[in-house]
């Protein structure tokens, strides 16, 4: 990773140009060339830097419905518990935690009435109860990733 | 086509699915873009105009990969501040530079008594505990109890995705 590497990372987490050239737009500022910045962002993606490239979606104001989830899963069931967790199509992410409440899942899906249907199923294919977080009120979603 | 330009309802989903995984790395992704989907490339950059001044789209950029990046540290905040106060207190955490979503939850007593989350990120636990201990700082006694929660493992990630 070089200096232009840097620059394209810290400044172009967001506000990428929606026009017929929108690379050679952005490479303007970032004091490059469309190629080349084109070929940076591709190695970037090909060697992991990056894990994507394009527009991030906002589920709810697309009309849709996320929440986080938590459980309290008997560490001697774990395994088989984040199994049938992670067989749900619904279940976007998971992560084990270090706390009591161990595995904490974040479940997208296309309409409210869908969530609240998958964390029941969730809770009768594992026999746990399922902690359902939905965010009441967002304040930053910060872009602060600084290299 | 024309049928796209009449239902954008229809094209917007179209073109949910065919970008959620990323632009084309082409000179005029718009372009190529449109015309995977048969719209002309100005409707397309249109509709995209608008996702983004109604707020469904919530950026257009590169997505870092922060374990690369070295913040290998995930630590979540847990915050138990009093409800009349949490309108003002989660701009203010949220503010902060350290920390990257901040949210209010739902509390579920007795198990969960805590109603703000905020996402620390760091290159070692060390360093998101002293994140986390400049928050209680902050805070002060509007804090009532706060913990740390670190990700000891991925179990899964596949990212934000609607069907086909």
């Amino acid at each position: 990773m070089d200096e232009l590497d840097r620059r394209i990372i810290n400044r172009l987490q967001g506000g990428f140009p929606v026009c017929e050239r929108p690379f050679q737009e952005a490479a303007g500022q970032l004091d490059t060339t469309e190629s080349e910045l084109i070929t940076r962002i591709r190695c970037m993606l090909d060697d992991g830097l990056l894990t994507r490239f394009g527009p991030m979606y906002h589920a709810e104001n697309m009309g849709g419905a996320l929440s986080l989830c938590a459980m309290k899963v008997p560490l001697e069931n774990f395994e088989e518990v984040a199994e049938r967790v992670n067989t749900f199509p619904e279940v976007a992410h998971n992560y084990q935690r270090d706390h009591e409440m161990n595995m904490w899942f974040v479940l997208a899906t296309e309409t409210p009435e869908q969530l609240d249907e998958c964390v029941k199923k969730i809770e009768e294919s594992t026999g746990i109860p399922v902690f359902n977080l939905p965010k009441k009120e967002e304040f930053y979603v910060g872009l602060h990733f600084k290299v | 086509m024309s049928m796209d330009a009449d239902d954008p309802v229809q094209l917007d989903r179209r073109i949910v699915l065919a970008s959620q995984a990323g632009l084309p790395l082409d000179a005029r992704p718009y372009h190529w873009l449109a015309s995977e989907l048969g719209v002309e490339p100005d409707v397309l950059m249109e509709r995209f105009r608008i996702m983004l001044d109604e707020g469904r789209i919530r950026r257009i950029g590169v997505v870092p990969n922060h374990y690369r990046l070295g913040y290998s540290a995930n630590g979540m905040s847990v915050w138990d501040v009093p409800d009349e106060d949490i309108g003002a207190i989660g701009k203010q955490v949220g503010e902060l530079d350290i920390v990257s979503h901040c949210y209010h939850r739902p509390r579920h007593l007795p198990d969960w008594p805590y109603n703000l989350f905020a996402m620390v990120h760091g290159h070692s636990q060390d360093e998101v505990r002293r994140k986390v201990e400049q928050i209680a700082q902050l805070l002060g006694n509007k804090a009532r109890r706060h913990d740390v929660l670190f990700s000891t493992r991925i179990l899964k990630k596949t990212g934000l995705r609607i069907g086909g």
